[in-house]
C-alpha cells in the first residue's frame, strides 16, 4: 500500500497535491468537475482586507509553454471570503490554506488575524510576492529585512501556522527564505510568477493592460525547480513546491528537488481534472520508481 | 452539466475567408440546449499553444449527438484546429456560459451579428422560428469573401448583409441597415465586435436587447477572472464573460 500522505505544519494531508492560489478561485467552479475531498489541499485566491476589483482587462496572454496574467489580486475582500466563500468550503473534507494580501503591514495582520480564526483554515500562506498590484505585495518579498518583519508580525497574530509564498524575481531567492525562517515562518511555498511582458507585434504595445504580467506554466518548472533545490539545502522549513507542474511526474521532480508536497496552478485552467488525475497516477508511479511513500522520495535529490 | 470529452470530427470544411465549419459528435452535444453557449476547444495534445481556444456553436443536433463550430483561423491556435481531419480526436470542454434567453423574444426578433459574432444567431434562429418567432438577420462582413451562410439565415427570414467595403450587400455596417429598417421588432439579438455591440446599444436604446461579449479568457469556466467587465450597477461590480455570459442583456455590460 503506498503511503501519499504528508504531515506539515497545520496541514494533514491525505496527498501531496493541492491547486495553487489564483488558478482554482474559492473551488465553486472546480466542485462541479469533481469532489474537492479529493484534494490533499486547497489554496484559495488572496484575500485582501477590502474588496478589490483587479486590473483592467486584457488579463492574460499565452505564451510559448505558458501564460502571462494581470488579475490584480481580484477578490471580495475579508469579509466576502469569510462570510461566503469559507463555509461553502466547510462542505469538504480538505484543509484550507488562505493566501494572505496586502499592502501595508496592518493589512497583512487585518486578514491574517480574522482569517486565521475560521474553522477550516489550517495554514496562512503570507503573499509577499505578487508582481500585479502597484504597492505592496512585491516590495515585501524582494528584500530581507522587510520579508522578516512581515513574517513576525503575521506570526504575533496568526492561529495557525504560516507559509511564506516566495518570489523568483530577486538575485538571491535563498537569503530571501533564510530571512522569513528567523522571522519565525513555519514553512514556504515558491515559487510565485516570474515578471513578464507580450508584445502586440503589430503595434508593438504591450499586450496586457497593465504592461507586466506574471508568467507561469510549464516554461517556468526549471526555474522554480532550481529554486525549491537551491532554498532546500539551505533549510529545513517545509515546502510546498509550484510552478509548471502539468503531470505526475513534474509532480515528483518537485518532490525530489526538496519539496514536502506540490501546489498545481495554470494546469487547472487548460485540465480541470487535472489534480484529481495527478493523485490518482501517483501510487502506481512512486511504485514504479522503487518507492512506498511521498516521504521516501522527498528530497532525494540531494543525496544521490 | 459542463464535461470534458475527446469529441470525434466529423466533417471539417472552409466556407469563406479564412472561415472554417467543423462538426464535432459526442455526449457533449446530446447536453447542448441554449443558443449562444461556446465549447473550450484544447487544439494539440502538447504545451504549444498551451491554452484552450473559446469556440461559438453554430447549429446543434442533439438526436445524432453532433454540433457545429464555425471559427476564424487566424492565429496558431485556429490555424492547427483548420488541419483536423474526419476520424480525428478533438478534447472538448463544454457546453460553457449561458445562451440567448429565448422566452424573451416576443413575436418579432432583429438577430443583428457582426463577422465571427455571426456563427451562434444561426442556432439562435433556427430555434426562434421553431417557436413561431418571426426573426429579420441583420449580418455584417469586412467583404463578399468573409461573407458565410447569407443562404442558411435566408431560408429562416428576412436577411440583409453589409460589407465594410461594399462589395457584397449595403457598404457599411450593420447600424446602416439598422437605420433604414422600421423598428417593429419586441426583442434584438447580437453578437460581434464590442464597437459593434456598443453602437447597438445606443441605436436601440427604447429597446430590449441581449448581447454576446468577446473577451480574453483563461479558463472558461468562472475560475481565473481573465474575462472580467465592469457592470453599470455600481463600481465595484463585474461579471465573468465566461460563466456569467457571454450573453447580457442590453445596458449591463461596461465594455
Amino acid at each position: 500500500m503506498t503511503d501519499l500522505t504528508v504531515k506539515l505544519p497545520g496541514l494533514e494531508l491525505k496527498n501531496p497535491i493541492m491547486p495553487a492560489s489564483g488558478c482554482f478561485g474559492f473551488g465553486r467552479e472546480y466542485a462541479k468537475f469533481y469532489d474537492l475531498s479529493e484534494l490533499g489541499a486547497i489554496m484559495i485566491k488572496a484575500t485582501t482586507v477590502e474588496t478589490r476589483l483587479g486590473n483592467p482587462t486584457p488579463r492574460v496572454a499565452e505564451t510559448a509553454s505558458g501564460m502571462l496574467n494581470a488579475i490584480g489580486l481580484q477578490n471580495p475582500g475579508l469579509e466576502g471570503v469569510v462570510n461566503a466563500e469559507l463555509p461553502f468550503l466547510e462542505g469538504y473534507d480538505v484543509p484550507i490554506i488562505a493566501n494572505v494580501a496586502g499592502t501595508t503591514t496592518e493589512d497583512y495582520v487585518k486578514v491574517a488575524k480574522r482569517i486565521s480564526h475560521a474553522p477550516n483554515v489550517h495554514a496562512l500562506e503570507i503573499n509577499i510576492s505578487c508582481p500585479n498590484v502597484k504597492e505592496g505585495g512585491i516590495t515585501f518579498g524582494t528584500d530581507p529585512q522587510i520579508a522578516k518583519e512581515l513574517t513576525q508580525a503575521v506570526k504575533a497574530v496568526s492561529s495557525v501556522p504560516v507559509y511564506i509564498k516566495l518570489s523568483p524575481n530577486v538575485t538571491d531567492i535563498v537569503s530571501i527564505a533564510k530571512a522569513v525562517e528567523a522571522g519565525g515562518a513555519d514553512g514556504l511555498t515558491m515559487i510565485n510568477t516570474l515578471l513578464g511582458m507580450r508584445m502586440d507585434t503589430k503595434t508593438g504595445r504591450p499586450i496586457i493592460a497593465n504592461v507586466t504580467g506574471g508568467l507561469s506554466g510549464p516554461a517556468i518548472k526549471p526555474v522554480a525547480l532550481r529554486m525549491v533545490y537551491e532554498v532546500r539545502k539551505q533549510t529545513e522549513l517545509p515546502i510546498i513546491g509550484m510552478g509548471g507542474v502539468s503531470s505526475v511526474d513534474d509532480a515528483i521532480d518537485f518532490l525530489s528537488a526538496g519539496a514536502n508536497a506540490v501546489a498545481v496552478g495554470t494546469a487547472n485552467f487548460v485540465n480541470p481534472f487535472i489534480c484529481p488525475e495527478i493523485i490518482k497516477a501517483l501510487p502506481a508511479r512512486l511504485n514504479e520508481l522503487g518507492y512506498d511513500s511521498i516521504e521516501q522520495l522527498t528530497g532525494r535529490s540531494h543525496s544521490l | 452539466m459542463i464535461r470534458q470529452e475527446q469529441m470525434t470530427v466529423i466533417k471539417q470544411q472552409q466556407i469563406a475567408d479564412t472561415i472554417f465549419e467543423l462538426t464535432l459528435e459526442g455526449d457533449i452535444a446530446r447536453g447542448m440546449a441554449a443558443p449562444g453557449q461556446f465549447v473550450h476547444v484544447r487544439v494539440a495534445d502538447s504545451f504549444e499553444p498551451l491554452l484552450r481556444r473559446p469556440i461559438s456553436v453554430a447549429s446543434i443536433d442533439t438526436e445524432n449527438g453532433q454540433f457545429t463550430m464555425i471559427y476564424r483561423a487566424e492565429g496558431r491556435g485556429t490555424t492547427l484546429l483548420a488541419e483536423k481531419k474526419p476520424g480525428d480526436k478533438l478534447d472538448v470542454l463544454g457546453p460553457l456560459g449561458n445562451g440567448f434567453p429565448l422566452a424573451e423574444a416576443g413575436k418579432k426578433a432583429f438577430l443583428i451579428g457582426g463577422g465571427i459574432g455571426v456563427p451562434p444567431l444561426y442556432e439562435l434562429a433556427k430555434q426562434l422560428n421553431a417557436r413561431g418567432v418571426e426573426t429579420v438577420h441583420i449580418l455584417g462582413f469586412e467583404g463578399k469573401q468573409a461573407v458565410f451562410y447569407e443562404e442558411e439565415f435566408r431560408s429562416l427570414g428576412e436577411t440583409h448583409i453589409a460589407t465594410v467595403d461594399g462589395s457584397h450587400g449595403t457598404e457599411g455596417f450593420v447600424t446602416h441597415i439598422l437605420n433604414g429598417l422600421p423598428k417593429d421588432f419586441d426583442t434584438y439579438f447580437a453578437c460581434g465586435p464590442t464597437a459593434m455591440l456598443d453602437a447597438l446599444q445606443r441605436a436601440l436604446e427604447e429597446k430590449k436587447g441581449f448581447l454576446s461579449y468577446e473577451q480574453r479568457m483563461g479558463c472558461g469556466i468562472g475560475a481565473c477572472f481573465a474575462c472580467v467587465c465592469r457592470t453599470t450597477k455600481n463600481e465595484l461590480d463585474y461579471v465573468k464573460v465566461c460563466s456569467d455570459g457571454p450573453v447580457f442583456p442590453a445596458g449591463v455590460v461596461i465594455s
